[in-house]
């Protein structure tokens, strides 16, 4: 959505280094004005070390950080024009909702009138119960807090909001409807997001583009189709939810071979030259055939075991000692039982060669 | 259903006993003796005569308030410098003296393994007229010091020094209980040094500024070898009335009056403290 617009941030060759430890080694970034932009990486990727150097809590060792062509690496955390809602939240216990919300302003000497009706608004538009302005901090329930938090880097009217994880302690079913709401006021202040989170699934849902990291290297930066449907690696495909990964070796043009399965499949035609590839097939994309020329791609598994995800029925089929889910709508028929033998295929459009790394 | 239960059948009781007797006989009964004999006729030695408030009027009659006044200011003084020194060790022994901390902490224990007086006579020695000090300033620099020694500044100088750890030790926790977030959080939200300071640290520190101030309040109040041996005697806080009157005046009833009316003008200065400032508040909920 917003990948032609203009850069607010790039990151030019950003390295920081612990030591003999690369934590985030040499990123090239652009983040488009207005966009939401999500980093993605397990724990000790470097994400957070990224996150904190963007918003001056750490500098880097090597490279530039530039906000609007303005080189800010050496420009500390306060006097940089944006914020951060950190995963711990950091709200000021000794403060009430409505003085947590109005710190920054406080801290620039707006007047308590027009600081009060700043927080108010930001109260109303963050579903905040009005009273609450004089309420404790600490007396507020997880999700009151995430949007205590949200309000108070509002307030500070930041040029781009930073996130840290800030819902990974929350549960699963709030963290749905924040996700969502994060995304409304997305959209109603036009901001520029820079989210991390350790869930692909999470930056899904919220981001216009996503950047995986490993390992302090940024490994593929595209929008969250792109991500999700054409990996560049391994590892970006197993980061998203379950998959089916077969290794493979290239087998002439638009076929590849399996040494383990003893089969050879039919692949789309780019392929990937010189690496060890790895044949991924989504399981939404693998199915049950009545007869092997149903699909192009096909094998004889057992059926072992079934998962039954809400809408959604995920089947364990193994093929030898290799292990498939495959899944399926829950209205769709299908009637097999355990230890079954079952014939699985899909079709080479549906599976994606990617780097064995 | 209400059944009545007796005492002892609540869980726990029983086993609170043997503390409760404990506490009874060893606390709380020298307490009451204490107080029972402040209402006792002057040097008398039992606790049944006819009780009388004798004491009390004498205490307010005589000039025993100024012993007073002299703790109160003394203990009110030394609370005040030592917030005003510990809080800028503490916050280095936390934030920056990084591993060094731990040796700088048993630096500032050490001293407590010898006895009090000795290292007040140890100052004596050191300020004393030709003592290292004074003795030093002639011999290399020809300068001649002014009378430090039996002064009240040497005794405030003698309780601020026996009392430092106790400040400095919950005053260290106090510091080191701000998540560093908290710092982080209010400078990216445009806070100076200053700023974060004074909005975020030092209220979040209070706790520890608040213990530390109550204990050495308390402490302080109840010193008196200070006054006795780096103020020369110059300065009589009211323990050592207290200890005069139990001791060579052999005035039992007026010593406990004394005793009693220091116990409740420390126990209400704390009161105030601890309702203004609800440690369970701060401590207990983050």
């Amino acid at each position: 959505m917003t990948g032609t617009s203009e850069p607010i941030l790039r990151l030019k060759n950003v390295r920081k280094a612990f030591g003999n430890l690369a934590a985030v080694d040499d990123i090239n970034l652009s983040i488009g004005e207005g966009e939401f932009f999500t980093i993605v990486g397990p724990s000790g990727s470097g994400k957070t070390t990224l996150i904190r150097m963007l918003a001056g809590m750490e500098r880097p060792t090597s490279g530039d950080i530039l906000l609007r062509d303005k080189r800010i690496n050496d420009t500390p955390a306060n006097e940089r024009p944006t914020c951060m809602v950190f995963q711990s939240l950091a709200l000021f216990p000794h403060r009430t909702v409505g003085q947590n919300i109005e710190f920054a302003l406080k801290i620039r000497n707006v007047d308590p009138a027009t600081r009060e009706k700043r927080a108010r608004e930001l109260m109303q538009q963050l579903h905040l119960p009005a009273d609450y302005y004089s309420k404790n901090v600490t007396l507020c329930s997880g999700g009151e807090r995430q949007r205590v938090a949200l309000a108070r880097a509002l307030a500070f009217d930041p040029q781009i909001l930073f996130f840290d994880e800030p819902l990974s302690a929350i549960d699963y079913k709030l963290r749905k409807t924040l996700e969502k709401e994060l995304k409304d006021i997305h959209r109603e202040t036009g901001k520029t997001f820079v989210y991390i989170t350790h869930s692909l699934e999470e930056a899904m849902v919220m981001s216009d583009r996503i950047g995986v990291m490993r390992r302090g290297k940024l490994i593929q930066v595209g929008s969250p189709n792109e991500i999700y449907s054409t990996p560049r690696s391994r590892f970006v495909s197993e980061f998203m939810g379950d998959v089916n990964v077969i290794p493979v070796e290239s087998n002439g043009a638009g076929s590849v071979r399996s040494q383990s399965l003893g089969a050879s499949f039919k692949v789309p035609p780019a392929s990937i030259e010189g690496k060890a590839q790895c044949l991924v097939v989504r399981p939404e994309f693998l199915r049950f055939l009545s007869s092997p020329s149903d699909a192009q791609n096909s094998l004889k598994g057992v059926l072992y075991n079934e998962y039954a995800l809400g809408s959604r029925i995920q089947y364990q089929v193994r093929v030898g000692e290799k292990v498939f889910l495959v899944e399926k709508l829950r209205q769709q028929p299908f009637k097999g039982s355990l230890d079954d033998e079952v014939l699985i295929g899909w079709d080479p459009e549906n599976s994606i060669l990617v780097a064995d790394e | 259903m209400i059944e009545k239960t007796s005492f002892f059948a609540e869980p726990g009781r029983r086993a609170a006993l043997p503390i409760l007797v404990l506490l009874s006989l060893g606390f709380i009964a020298p307490l009451l003796a204490v107080v029972g004999f402040s209402f006792m006729p002057a040097r008398t030695f039992g606790l049944w005569h006819e009780p009388t408030l004798e004491n009390y009027e004498t205490v307010f009659s005589d000039n025993t308030y100024i012993s007073l006044f002299w703790s109160l200011g003394l203990a009110s003084a030394t609370v005040v410098l030592l917030a005003l020194i510990c809080y800028p060790v503490a916050y280095g022994l936390v934030r920056v003296f990084g591993r060094w901390s731990t040796v700088l902490t048993l630096l500032f224990t050490i001293p407590l393994v010898v006895s009090e007086n000795i290292r007040l006579y140890g100052w004596v020695l050191f300020f004393i007229k030709g003592g290292v000090l004074p003795g030093t300033l002639r011999t290399l620099f020809g300068v001649e010091m002014g009378d430090f020694l039996f002064t009240p500044a040497a005794v405030l100088f003698g309780m601020v020094y026996v009392y430092l750890p106790f400040m400095l030790f919950p005053m260290t926790l106090g510091i080191a209980m701000v998540p560093n977030q908290m710092r982080e959080a209010a400078r990216d939200l445009g806070a100076s040094r200053w700023q974060v300071f004074r909005e975020v640290e030092l209220p979040l520190s209070t706790p520890g500024l608040m213990i530390g101030s109550l204990l050495t309040f308390v402490l302080a109040i109840g010193a008196i070898a200070e006054a006795k041996v780096l103020g020369g005697q110059r300065i009589i806080p009211i323990t050592h009335d207290i200890e005069i009157a139990f001791t060579y005046a052999q005035n039992w009833p007026l010593g406990a009056a004394l005793a009693v009316l220091l116990m409740l003008v420390v126990s209400v200065l704390v009161l105030i403290v601890l309702r203004r400032f609800d440690l369970d508040q701060i401590l207990g909920k983050r």
